[in-house]
């Protein structure tokens, strides 16, 4: 058996999986953040908060209505992508014109705030939140255990991911939504209602955060500052992608949870800061990011 | 307890009329206590305003107010930064008039102020932190280590599970002063107790997905996979252990430092057969059931911790060795007037101050129970043994304490 720098081939072949999957969440928080800026143009720090809003809204559904995991996948992202979209209607929408900083500030504010709310109302320790029982267990790959409930994880951001990517490059209504990012004044001339599709995506870009929210739930405890800890990353991940390039967010998602997973093994320590040690090589070398195209 | 609150107000009113009179010997009329505490992320719940609550509870149940000392209360969130703890304790202690600095969960952050104090000649006591360093090698006579410690726990936890056979151990451990002060010292009892490390890892503090590193633990074979760490990283380090099968592929979570509150957050399904030490438990005796009822009343339901009930008590003995005093402007000397009596208080019954700054009262060995044992919510314990006190902490001979002589 060959080893590598010291690291079993088993050993190996689990943790690139295990990067796979905590890189699925960076693949779905990223895409949402390339959609919402590569059409709003508004860097959206209530990211995270949206991301940690889909997973209280499947701990409410669950305390309160008694829905399961499976309702609560499909109606969390509606109820948190609707709140989104009030969001946009009463304050984005009067930013669109103004600079980047603007969007921002105001994004931060609002992720500052619903933080706040929810942890004032239910502590820092979270909540708990158990793995439905259609996905407990798991399947001894010889590597490596794999929980049902992971590898479940891993098909459905993949899932999500490429049908996101597939509509808005490859269908009509993307291409409608590509030409309203580069011309909204002409697009809406040919009859297309341009701030109601801007709307509509702001809101599922948020939908999108609060499936990622969902699925993470019963991995983690569901606690107000898990987004918190995690968008700082997905930021990194964006702009190691290239702003606005939906196959780079999913691309560099996927690849970033990797070669995070692999320094967990050769140096844990530096786990946490790893991807910003790659963001600054990448800016140096490709200012506009990896799949990024110079304005 | 309505009794205590009329006659406290009573109390106040009476001070308000014939204020002025007895306040001359502390610095600037007033005791000034610091709550500087965790209040925004993982420590939040087991400290917090919780910890707050329970210095305020502190001077109401010692009827500061009847006795002419006029008792004010600042906080602060240090955010598990070592530099905004200092910065903060700088500002109190020069500035704000602060005269006692208490609870400062966070080894980091406690070593940090610790060292403030000292150069100040205020006092800090200690009830969040853990590291054994606060009373070995970084001992000063402006402080006392009031709850708990890594020793403490490595000593109990440690020994009862290296004495059921669990001899191998991987470390999972946080990467800061308390984590590798807790992984040494439960190293230390394990050697000492015939067993042996098989290997460790250090995760950043604050990680939320550990399923990397419990791979590793897997592939370390070690009978018993070690938590060396705290609050929200145990609480998910032991979620994610159950999802990869840790438990059932025959390994054993040792928690070396679990609260109430991650149990409570975890669920007992999770948490069930869990054991850890602890310096108290609420629903112990009726004393401690008491002071549950009071703090869950004013800090969202939440039951108090060890901690809570730490600087409960901490903050007890203080006014009492400020009224034999009379003087709070020289914090070494108050802090010598702490360890020359005994404490005694209704949560922790009697005790004593060693000269390194170490309380010292009996520890507990808990065990989780089973959902199907638990009567009530928060009812989450069950005792297996009492830790005597004097064999509870460190020897002092071993601490390194440049305070002890000889």
């Amino acid at each position: 058996m060959f080893d590598f720098l010291g690291i079993p081939p088993q050993a190996l072949f689990g943790q690139l999986l295990l990067g796979l999957i905590n890189g699925s969440f960076y693949a779905m928080l990223s895409l949402g953040l390339a959609v919402i800026f590569g059409l709003l143009n508004i860097i959206n720090f209530t990211h995270g908060a949206q991301y940690m809003m889909g997973a209280f809204g499947a701990y409410f559904l669950l305390q309160y209505a008694g829905l399961s995991y499976w309702w609560a996948l499909v109606m969390s992202p509606l109820l948190v992508g609707a709140t989104g979209i009030v969001i946009e209607r009463l304050m984005l929408k009067h930013l669109y014109k103004l600079d980047h900083l603007y969007g921002l500030l105001l994004t931060f504010g609002l992720a500052l705030i619903i933080e706040g709310l929810l942890r004032n109302e239910y502590g820092s320790s979270g909540q708990p939140y158990r793995i439905p029982e259609q996905l407990l267990g798991g399947t001894n790959l010889g590597f490596m255990f794999l929980p049902n409930y992971r590898a479940w994880v891993i098909v459905a951001s993949l899932t999500v991911c490429l049908a996101t990517w597939y509509v808005i490059e490859r269908t009509k209504l993307g291409a409608y939504l590509r030409a309203a990012t580069e011309n909204p004044t002409l697009v809406q001339a040919f009859g297309i209602n341009v701030p109601r599709m801007i709307t509509l995506t702001y809101g599922f870009g948020v939908a999108l955060a609060a499936f990622a929210g969902v699925l993470a739930a019963p991995i983690y405890q569901v606690a107000p500052q898990m987004g918190a800890n995690l968008i700082i990353v997905v930021f990194a991940v964006v702009v190691i992608g290239g702003m606005g390039s939906i196959m780079g967010a999913i691309i560099t998602g996927f690849g970033l949870g990797v070669i995070e997973g692999l320094t967990k093994v050769f140096y844990p320590e530096a786990s946490n800061t790893v991807i910003f040690v790659i963001m600054a090589l990448v800016l140096l070398v490709k200012p506009a990011g990896l799949f990024g195209r110079t304005a | 307890m309505k009794f205590t609150r009329t006659m406290t107000l009573a109390a106040t009113v009476a001070l308000a009329i014939g204020a002025g009179q007895a306040q001359a010997q502390y610095s600037d009329g007033t005791i000034k206590i610091g709550v500087l505490t965790d209040m925004s992320s993982l420590y939040t719940d087991l400290s917090g305003a919780g910890s707050l609550l329970a210095a305020r509870l502190a001077a109401e149940d010692f009827g500061a107010a009847a006795k002419g000392m006029k008792v004010e209360f600042v906080n602060a969130d240090h955010q598990n930064k070592a530099d905004v703890g200092s910065a903060v304790a700088r500002q109190w202690y020069d500035v704000d008039k602060v005269d006692v600095i208490v609870d400062t969960p966070n080894s980091g952050v406690a070593l940090a102020v610790n060292n403030v104090t000292k150069e100040k000649n205020k006092v800090f006591l200690v009830s969040g932190a853990a590291s054994s360093d606060l009373t070995g090698p970084q001992c000063s006579p402006n402080t006392v280590h009031w709850t708990y410690d890594t020793w403490a726990l490595a000593n109990g936890t440690g020994t009862a599970i290296v004495k059921t056979g669990g001899d191998s151990w991987f470390f999972l451990t946080a990467d800061y002063a308390f984590g590798h002060a807790l992984e040494r010292d439960t190293e230390a009892v394990v050697a000492k107790n015939g067993g042996k490390t098989l290997g460790k890892v250090r995760h950043p503090l604050n990680s939320a997905d550990f399923s990397s590193f419990l791979l590793q633990a897997q592939a370390s074979k070690a009978k018993i996979v070690g938590l060396a760490n705290a609050g929200g990283d145990t609480t998910n380090a032991i979620k994610q252990a159950a999802e990869f099968g840790i438990v059932r592929g025959g390994q054993s979570l040792a928690g070396l430092l679990v609260f109430l509150t991650d149990v409570h957050a975890l669920g007992l399904q999770t948490a069930q057969g869990l054991i850890m030490t602890e310096a108290w438990y609420w629903d112990a005796n009726d004393n401690n059931r008491a002071f549950a009822k009071r703090m869950a009343a004013g800090n969202k339901g939440i039951h108090p911790t060890m901690i809570h009930a730490g600087v409960y008590s901490a903050v007890t003995h203080y006014l009492k060795a400020l009224e034999a005093t009379k003087n709070d402007s020289d914090g070494a000397k108050v802090v010598a007037q702490m360890k020359s009596t005994p404490t005694d208080d209704a949560l922790f019954g009697k005790g004593t101050i060693r000269q390194d700054g170490r309380k010292v009262h009996d520890m507990y060995l808990f065990e989780v129970k089973k959902p199907s044992e638990s009567k009530a919510p928060w009812d989450y314990y069950k005792q297996r043994a009492v830790i005597p006190a004097a064999q509870a902490f460190r020897p002092m001979a071993e601490g390194n304490c440049p305070l002890v002589k000889g």
